[in-house]
């Protein structure tokens, strides 16, 4: 096994991450008016827990910073201090800047205490705690190791007698109180411990047994009980402590080891510490019995099992050496002292019974999670995909072989089918991830980027727990970003201006998630003033980025925002101005097999849409045939299919068609002509084609010369190779290893309409 | 010798801390994630000991104590109390609830198994 500190030190981290989600939602709750004591519990005890394993783990930094922001939570808790929307905010940046600890902590990297102080401070100040002493930061973090062998170590010692065999012992004639077979070495280093429990020692669990086997750790021993209070059977109370001890220990330890041991029973006993000396040691003093004999009769279910010690009624004083081959050792429970006794005082022995009844199976644990190295589950993945190349292949030889659809092959092959979608569906789930995680970051960047041009902006989610591939929420937190800062930094306007458009101060920033036809779609929507076409159209003809007279649809004008080098900022900010833009974004979209859109309305806002697919790995596709050419087109951009008759067609110009399609029209594209494969066609009467639907609602029809099969592709790549190729998502191998291309057709249609807009922009295709 | 704990709290740190140092000292450790858990595991098993933390979701440390020793056959279990605070005043108070002892956290694996024998053998 790897080094188990190690494990369990990753294994924290990840649980951090998992802490500063319930801290961000924690305080967002709180920061939406929840004052619900829960909440604040789930706030503290996010920063608690954070708290807790950083110090095991020595990482002081983050103990320092979770131990003040804890203080101030408990304020919060305890209601001494009640936040207002201000403290709130710096909560907010509190749990940020934990989050920078944690992950420098991980990265072993440091946070500068420029950062970290300020926001003490200010939480210091804020909740109106003095700044802490040092030594108020009793909590000393202790760096854990676990190369001692405890258990190896305990098995070396001799074991002690559980109690001595009373056989052995002085009988009912002899009850002196004082000890007087005490016979001290000369000079000897130790204690002497006079120890009298209380009742209350027993009801918390607490067994004097134990504490002198801990005694005997620091040294040899030697125990006398002291019986004499013990009552008559009859007058006994199995929940009053009548015995007492002296313990004499030798050792070298200081007196504040014997005391140790004593922690958990300091206040519930009488208890005295003297240091041996070379002189006789004193008498046991003459300790009083804590209750007098009972006026009730004794209730045996609920008796301590210490101070039952059987009949005679009269007990002897019993001194315990501690010596290897000591009397007796029994290993049932401390009450039952002898065989005899055994069935009289059974009843008043809990360990007796448990000890019988232990069950020992396998440990209880935790809900079950393994925790899986990634590379582990792209080898899955992969393979699924070859499983799914496999199959795919089967099928065809089959279908090749002329077997009838009801022989066993045919459907075994059926089931064969549906088992390696849903093995490929399971194995999808496994790199699933809800993409709250990605949401929750983009509140700190509303927090900062707000801040930092002087907005106030409050950040909405919905669809957190929607679940996205891992590697695609991982390759969106850039373009998110980006697209948040924009929002901000660009799309909403400041307080003043919003005031006077008679809009709230406050501008809202919506991030949203959610599944739609077999994709994900993510959009960040602002309510700010909304794209200023006739500014972007300026920009754009001044860039050169399009001709003066060129004439634009509104849709056009906006999508001028993702060419290159284009801002239109005119100062540019130190949020989101420089280096990064749009387009960038876009690409970036891209290469996850993702579009983005962006719709505006003038004075409402902006809404930026992504739209992705939900697994990189295999996809549903319709195999068509263009010009001899295998394709595949991703089922889920096509809407239906039809057979064109003349009356579906209009011609706009040469090589320009529209279909008709119940009464709207569509632009037509032969996707053998756009792809170089053949000239346009004279005549598309009779053929087919393929109605794809884009996010924004626009249309196109795709003409292709047959269909050939709907089926499960698995996508590989081809960017490593050839770089990104327009109107290409990837390429796939069928099941008879031919290798056919996938279309990307959304980005076929915008190439079209590009080449088409300048040439003719009278007839927008997307417009 | 070797002990039965049933280890109660809410982070899986922390949890796996007490399971590597408990079974580094040749213990058997049940783990549960709060007070309600911990008491679905006693339905199943008889520990030696109990160590459990006080702030946890759901049932509390105070409040699983509490149901353990208000139930007959577990009123003898000896409970350790997890806390980041030495504070006298949480000692009285895991006192109070009818806990045997507390072990401070950050713990040390040595005074971990130290504690536990002083209350369970």
């Amino acid at each position: 096994m790897s080094d188990p500190m190690a494990e369990i030190r990753a294994s924290f981290f990840i649980e951090c991450e998992e802490l500063l989600e319930s801290l961000q939602d924690g305080l967002q709750m709180m920061d939406d008016g929840d004052t619900d004591s829960e909440t604040i519990n789930v706030v503290f005890r996010a920063v608690h827990s954070i708290k807790g394993g950083a110090g095991a783990f020595g990482l002081d930094d983050l103990v320092r910073f979770a131990h003040r922001f804890e203080t101030a939570m408990d304020e919060v808790r305890t209601g001494r201090f009640v936040p207002d929307a201000e403290a709130i905010r710096l909560f907010f940046a509190c749990a940020d800047i934990l989050g920078d600890l944690v992950r420098a902590a991980r990265d072993e990297e440091t946070v500068s205490e420029d950062i970290t102080g300020p926001a003490l401070e200010k939480i210091d100040v804020l909740v109106g705690l003095e700044e802490e002493e040092e030594e108020e930061l009793d909590f000393t973090p202790a760096t854990l190791s676990f190369d001692l062998d405890i258990g190896g170590d305990l098995g070396g010692l001799p074991n002690l007698p559980d109690l001595p065999d009373l056989s052995t012992f002085p009988t009912a004639s002899e009850t002196e109180d004082e000890i007087t077979e005490f016979s001290p070495v000369g000079g000897a280093k130790g204690f002497q411990v006079i120890f009298k429990p209380e009742d209350s020692l027993y009801a918390s669990g607490n067994e004097p047994l134990y504490l002198f086997r801990a005694l005997r750790d620091l040294g040899d021993i030697s125990v006398v009980c002291k019986c004499s209070a013990l009552p008559d059977l009859d007058h006994l109370n199995p929940d009053t402590g009548y015995l007492s001890w002296v313990v004499t220990v030798h050792t070298e330890e200081a007196e504040l080891s014997v005391r140790e041991v004593f922690e958990f029973v300091d206040g519930l006993c009488l208890l005295e510490i003297s240091p041996l000396s070379g002189r006789a040691p004193a008498a046991l003093p003459d300790l009083p019995p804590a209750i007098s004999a009972p006026a009730t009769p004794p209730k045996p279910e609920q008796a301590a099992p210490t101070p039952l010690v059987p009949s005679p009624p009269i007990i002897p004083d019993i001194e315990m050496p501690n010596a290897p081959a000591a009397p007796v050792v029994k290993s049932a429970p401390i009450a039952s002292v002898s065989d005899d006794a055994e069935d009289e005082f059974s009843l008043s022995s809990p360990n007796a019974t448990s000890g019988s009844t232990k069950t020992t199976g396998t440990p209880t644990q935790p809900r079950a999670t393994v925790r899986v190295d990634l590379e582990r589950i792209d080898r899955l993945v992969n393979l699924v995909g070859e499983l799914v190349i496999n199959q795919a292949m089967l099928s065809q030889s089959v279908a090749e072989a002329g077997l009838p659809p009801n022989s066993p092959v045919s459907t075994g092959l059926e089931e064969f089918l549906q088992l390696t979608r849903d093995i490929q569906e399971s194995v999808m789930m496994i790199r699933a991830q809800p993409i709250k995680s990605l949401f929750q970051r983009m509140g700190r960047i509303v927090r900062e980027s707000s801040a930092s041009v002087g907005k106030e902006v409050r950040l909405h989610t919905d669809g957190e727990n929607t679940e996205v591939d891992k590697t695609v929420i991982e390759r969106l937190a850039d373009p998110l970003t980006h697209m948040i800062r924009n929002a901000v930094d660009h799309g909403l306007e400041s307080p003043e201006t919003r005031l006077a458009a008679g809009k709230p101060r406050e501008g809202h920033v919506t991030l949203t998630a959610q599944h739609r036809s077999g994709r994900i779609v993510i959009e960040v929507a602002d309510d700010g003033a909304g794209i200023n076409r006739e500014r972007v159209k300026e920009k754009a003809i001044e860039k050169g980025l399009i001709p003066a007279d060129a004439q634009l649809s509104e849709s056009d004008i906006d999508n001028l925002l993702f060419l290159p080098g284009f801002s239109t900022a005119s100062a540019i900010s130190n949020l989101s101005g420089r280096g990064v833009g749009m387009d960038v974004v876009r690409s970036s979209i891209q290469s996850l097999g993702g579009r983005i859109n962006i719709t505006s309305q003038e004075g409402k806002g902006t809404t930026f849409s992504i739209s992705l697919p939900l697994t990189l790995a295999v996809l549903d596709g319709m195999v068509v045939r263009v010009a001899d050419e295998t394709l595949v087109v991703p089922l889920n951009a096509i809407l239906e299919t039809l057979t064109l008759t003349d009356g579906d067609l209009k011609a706009l110009g040469p090589e320009t068609h529209v279909v008709q399609i119940r009464g709207g029209f569509v632009p037509l594209l032969d996707l053998g002509a756009e792809l170089g494969y053949r000239s346009p066609l004279d005549s598309y009467v009779g053929g087919i084609v393929l109605l794809i639907g884009q996010e924004d609602g626009n249309r196109a029809a795709l003409a292709v010369d047959a269909i050939e099969d709907q089926r499960q592709v698995v996508i590989k790549g081809l960017e490593g190779s050839y770089g990104r190729v327009p109107g290409i998502a990837a390429a796939t191998i069928l099941g008879d290893g031919q290798i056919a291309l996938i279309l990307d057709p959304m980005d076929l249609v915008s190439q079209a309409s590009g080449r088409t807009k300048i040439r003719q922009p009278q007839h927008s295709l997307v417009g | 010798m070797s002990l039965e704990v049933l280890a109660v709290d809410d982070s899986r740190t922390m949890r796996d801390m007490l399971n590597l140092a408990l079974s580094s000292a040749g213990f058997t450790a049940h783990l549960a994630e709060d007070g309600v858990h911990g008491l679905e595991v006693l339905e199943d098993i008889e520990p030696d000991v109990i160590i459990t933390d006080i702030n946890m979701p759901r049932m509390d440390g105070f409040g699983f104590i509490d149901a353990v020793r208000s139930e007959e056959k577990w009123s003898r279990i000896p409970i350790l109390v997890l806390t980041t605070e030495s504070a006298d005043e949480l000692k009285a108070k895991a006192r109070a609830a009818g806990a045997t002892g507390w072990i401070v956290k950050p713990f040390d694996p040595a005074k971990l198994v130290k504690a536990l024998q002083m209350v369970a053998g």
